[in-house]
């Protein structure tokens, strides 16, 4: 079973979704919960048969899909995509176990499974096309998902959100069909296998041209400055799922992306680009944190300090070493954790108040306790506090970009800084004082089913944050292998500079140690 | 004194013929029928139809068995042409039409159908396609060319509503036109080459370099008019959605799918020569065709308040994306217009169809025309099955995999980046996004919006049959499950392009 467990991560939960239309309506969110709770364990169970000592890919899985284009359905996973799926499932899961009272349940759990399948499948896929269509095809029931269940403006914000990624994606599409055709140039077979790719080792300037076509795709999903306006507006509008699975899984596939693909097939354009790119996730980690400080809307402060922390992960992945690529891995899935707690958070406030505004509440800590605690947590590690897990990840995505360049690493600090005032300005507003507000007198505190999804987070943030090394090693080795891969195919000078040899390093070490 | 002419009658090759014939036995048959017992009911022509239609893709089959084995074969006086292009487009042709003659078995009654005209009518224009695409021969292109325009033009007026009348008479003052326009650039290609079989032109024209080159200027300008008009290229498509509003909604998926794989059989055979062949401007010409038609119509649909208009627009976009092929030229780009087209085939004909089964007879109140994006509201919450079915078609057209669609696009714009087009790509790329907006435009219709007061889903299957139904779900399968059919399928037309020197 373990030969296809890839591939029954991705289908089981869009065939699930497909039985769902027999079951009855107000039974299905058990079903719904079933499943994704099966998905949850297999993904463990894949999580368990992993070997951490590998550095390459496994579970692969190949099939013929269109051999006479090259089009084939490889699937795979490294230290770097098997977090994010694990990560997928588990808040597809907690997604729909904490689901609150929705019109047309039904049809909303239907759409979670089916976005579940091509989450799994984006970062399963080892095939450009096959990516491609996972990467479309998880639009659709997020368009869904905001349009028809978000806020008054709903309609705008899905219809942008899918507009401004489609174009995107259709540059990079248009990228990808480039490499296949130098693919085929240089070898006289199609390939779309990233895997064939990676080895295919392209002059400068057509590096160049095509890390700008794949970096147009990539950095509107993430968002980056200046392509980020469609997410504020997705965020306010959708429902707390939708906010969550966005944060949490669907922007990581932007990030994810540039390491499987930009920085190993482009590595003397990604050395070329690493200052300019910098320079956007500076702006984008500061620009957002100030805007994030001026919002009255509780889920737009934690939506733009999503944003921002995503320059983070952007700045690590551009370090090119092993440290700032791991850290900026592992940052993926504590900004997943974290994000996704806050806005479930943010929907437990909503689901009693129907209100988002700051300035409606005052002095809860009094009323909901429990929720202001969990709150303060999920908050202290969103900002970064030490012995949480969002720390681990950002010391090291800093850490590694530390060894590119000093001052804007401390620019990057320093507006680490400023995500703490506006996170602990937001939490003052709402938190602390008296309730000045009649309406928040007698809000029930936190109730079961939503302990139910914010206790394992909890324990997540905790734990990971003091003992990170059971997801941090495996990541780490896959790393090494993919800066390794960038060190010896970049052809510059500058790249090979800036891009560690890991086995001339490591030969060093010993050398120095028998020197002893 | 004139000797007499032996002509053995091998050497005519008619099983050339035969696929043509076919239809037209069947359509003579049908009034045949008719004269003996006049008054039968639809069905019975419908199934008649059916079954010519199926004898001729036989006839078809056994064709390319033979273009298999021995290449290209010519017939009747050499004025048959037999090779991979016909084939190809001929399977097309044929199989869109079987698709479609089942649409007529609606629940409501519609005057066309009740005469058995409409059903020989329909089988000669088939012939008259076919007709036209088998050949090399200007003056058989433009009899076959007349004989479907002729039976179209008619086919729509005998919808028999005050729009029919005039999307026909419009499409018939437009198609006169291009008639004319086509006889003058053939008639300047003969008077410069003294030939009227395009291989025999090139030949000609290649030979002395083109010395007439100011000839042959005007002679690709008519040409280039004329099917612009056929294949709706912007400037020409000014009739394309008037006359798709006028034409009952199956007929208008039909007309955007067959008329026009048959007139870019004859566009690819007349002008990929000429493209080839160095002639710079005629690049430029075709290159600003394209791009204008893809980029212009794109923004048109956007700001249509009826589906149909707004489908309407879309096809002729389409038609842009796809005449891409005919100015990039190579063996790719050919047989990515063929998947293109198979696969837009099912698409379209099923979105159309979804129209259809939705057409009303009595307009109300809040419908300012049969298929407004209101009429739509709120669809998955009366008709959930009939809205996934739409949407997906839409997904389709837009061109998000795997659904049909995305596989024609990805093969076309992979030929354009082959070809070293790059900033060509880039265009059909982002007119793709762009396009994005309108089909999601009824998706958001259809799923985010609330139903408008009163209605009942009945209104989205009003006109629906069972066989209607089986269309429906025969071009949702093909859709949705193109991805397995894709890679037989590019090879079989890869095999066939090749083969005949595209």
């Amino acid at each position: 079973m373990f030969d296809h467990i890839l591939s029954i991560l991705i289908f089981f939960p869009a065939l699930a979704g497909l039985f769902g239309f027999v079951i009855q309506k107000d039974s299905v969110r058990a079903y719904g919960v079933a499943v994704a709770a099966i998905e949850f364990a297999l993904s463990l169970w894949l999580w368990y048969a992993f070997d951490a000592n590998v550095s390459g890919m496994q579970f692969m899985e190949f099939l013929p899909l269109v051999p006479a284009f090259g089009i084939n359905y490889i699937l795979g996973v490294d230290g770097v995509s098997l977090f994010i799926i694990i990560l997928a499932s588990f808040f597809t899961m907690i997604g729909i176990a904490s689901l609150s009272d929705t019109k047309n349940e039904k049809n909303m759990i239907i759409t979670l499974l089916f976005l579940q399948m091509t989450m799994v499948g984006v970062f399963a896929a080892l095939d450009a096309i096959v990516f491609y269509i996972f990467w479309e095809l998880s639009l659709v029931p997020m368009l869904y998902i905001i349009g028809a269940w978000g806020g008054p403006l709903r309609i705008y914000a899905s219809v942008k959100f899918f507009l401004y990624t489609f174009a995107g994606s259709l540059v990079m599409l248009v990228g990808m069909l480039f490499m296949a055709y130098y693919f085929y140039q240089a070898t006289g077979t199609w390939s779309f296998a990233i895997l064939d790719w990676y080895r295919l080792i392209l002059p400068e300037t057509f590096q160049l041209w095509l890390f700008v076509a794949f970096f147009i795709g990539f950095a509107i999903k993430v968002p980056m400055f200046p392509f980020h306006t469609w997410l504020p507006y997705a965020h306010g509008q959708a429902p707390t799922i939708g906010s969550v699975i966005l944060a949490a899984i669907l922007l990581k596939m932007g990030t994810y992306a540039f390491i499987r693909f930009s920085l190993p097939m482009f590595p003397d354009a990604s050395v070329f680009f690493m200052f300019p790119i910098a320079v956007i996730a500076i702006i984008m980690i500061i620009y957002t944190a100030m805007v994030a400080y001026a919002q009255e809307d509780i889920k737009q402060v934690v939506a733009y300090s999503s944003i921002s922390h995503m320059g983070v992960i952007i700045l690590g992945t551009f370090a090119l070493n092993v440290e700032g690529i791991t850290g900026s891995v592992f940052l993926m899935i504590a900004h997943g954790v974290v994000s996704g707690a806050l806005f479930l958070l943010v929907g437990v406030i909503y689901d009693r108040r129907h209100t988002k505004m700051m300035s409606e509440f005052g002095g809860l800590a009094q009323v909901m306790p429990r929720y202001a605690t969990v709150f303060g947590l999920m908050l202290m590690a969103s900002v970064g506090l030490p012995l949480t897990i969002n720390f681990v990840g950002e010391f090291l995505s800093l850490l590694g970009f530390y060894k590119q360049s000093h001052i804007l690493t401390l620019l990057a600090g320093v507006a680490i800084i400023v995500g703490a005032i506006y996170m602990l300005a937001a939490y003052k507003r709402m938190f602390f004082g008296n309730v000045t507000n009649e309406k928040n007198k007698n809000l029930p505190d936190v109730n079961t089913r939503e302990w139910l999804a914010l206790i394992p987070l909890a324990i997540i943030t905790v734990w990971l944050g003091v003992y990170p090394k059971p997801v941090l090693e495996p990541i780490n080795n896959s790393v090494e292998s993919i800066v390794q891969l960038m060190h010896e195919k970049s052809i510059t000078a500058e790249a090979k500079e800036r891009i560690p040899n890991l086995i001339k390093d490591a030969e060093a070490a010993t050398s120095a140690q028998e020197a002893h | 004194m004139l000797e007499p002419i032996n002509v053995s009658l091998e050497s005519l090759n008619l099983m050339t013929l035969a696929p043509m014939l076919i239809p037209i036995i069947g359509a003579l048959l049908i009034i045949t029928i008719d004269i003996i017992k006049g008054g039968l009911h639809k069905t019975l022509y419908v199934g008649l139809s059916l079954l010519f239609l199926l004898m001729d893709f036989g006839a078809l089959l056994d064709a390319s068995g033979v273009f298999a084995q021995n290449g290209t074969v010519m017939g009747v006086f050499d004025v048959m042409m037999i090779d991979g292009l016909a084939i190809l487009s001929q399977f097309i042709i044929v199989g869109a039409s079987m698709l479609f003659i089942p649409l007529a078995l609606t629940h409501k009654r519609f005057h066309e159908f009740s005469y058995p005209e409409f059903f020989a009518l329909f089988l000669f224009m088939i012939a008259g396609f076919q007709f036209m695409v088998a050949t090399d021969n200007l003056i058989l292109v433009f009899v076959g060319l007349e004989t479907s325009s002729l039976a179209l033009y008619t086919l729509i007026a005998m919808h028999n509503r005050d729009k029919s009348f005039e999307a026909a008479v419009k499409y018939f003052t437009m198609g006169a036109l291009a008639a004319g326009f086509y006889s003058f650039g053939a008639m300047i290609f003969y008077a410069l080459t003294g030939s009227v079989e395009i291989n025999q032109i090139a030949s000609v024209l290649t030979a002395n370099k083109f010395e007439d080159m100011g000839f042959v200027l005007v002679a690709v300008v008519f040409m280039l008019a004329s099917f612009g008009f056929k294949l709706s290229l912007v400037p020409f498509h000014t009739w394309a959605p008037d006359v798709y509003e006028g034409a009952s909604a199956a007929m208008a998926g039909f007309m955007s799918i067959v008329p026009k794989i048959a007139a870019f059989i004859v566009v690819m055979r007349l002008f990929e020569f000429l493209v080839n062949s160095g002639v710079v401007w005629l690049e430029i010409v075709i290159y600003a065709f394209v791009v204008v038609t893809m980029t212009a119509a794109n923004i048109w649909a956007l700001i249509q308040t009826d589906v149909k208009r707004m489908l309407a627009y879309s096809s002729v976009s389409h038609a842009g994306f796809v005449m891409a092929a005919v100015l990039i030229g190579t063996t790719q780009a050919n047989s990515a217009l063929f998947l293109y087209w198979a696969l837009f085939t099912f698409t379209n004909l099923g979105s159309f169809s979804m129209l259809w089964i939705s057409r009303q007879k009595h307009l109300p109140a809040y419908q300012s025309s049969d298929h407004s994006y209101d009429k739509f509201a709120g669809m998955i919450q009366t008709a959930p099955m009939a809205a996934v079915i739409m949407a997906v078609f839409m997904l389709s057209l837009a061109g998000i995999p795997p659904f049909a669609l995305f596989w024609g696009k990805v093969y076309m714009i992979s030929s354009a980046v082959n070809a070293d087009y790059k900033v060509l790509a880039l265009i059909m790329a982002l007119n793709s996004a762009i396009a994005g907006y309108y089909y999601l435009k009824l998706i958001v219709y259809m799923f985010m919006r609330e139903p408008i007061v009163g209605s009942n889903g009945h209104v989205y299957v009003a006109n629906a049959t069972l066989s209607l139904k089986t269309i429906i779900g025969f071009a949702a399968i093909g859709t949705i499950f193109a991805l397995i059919a894709v890679n037989p399928l590019l090879e079989f037309i890869t095999s066939f392009v090749h083969a005949s020197g595209f």
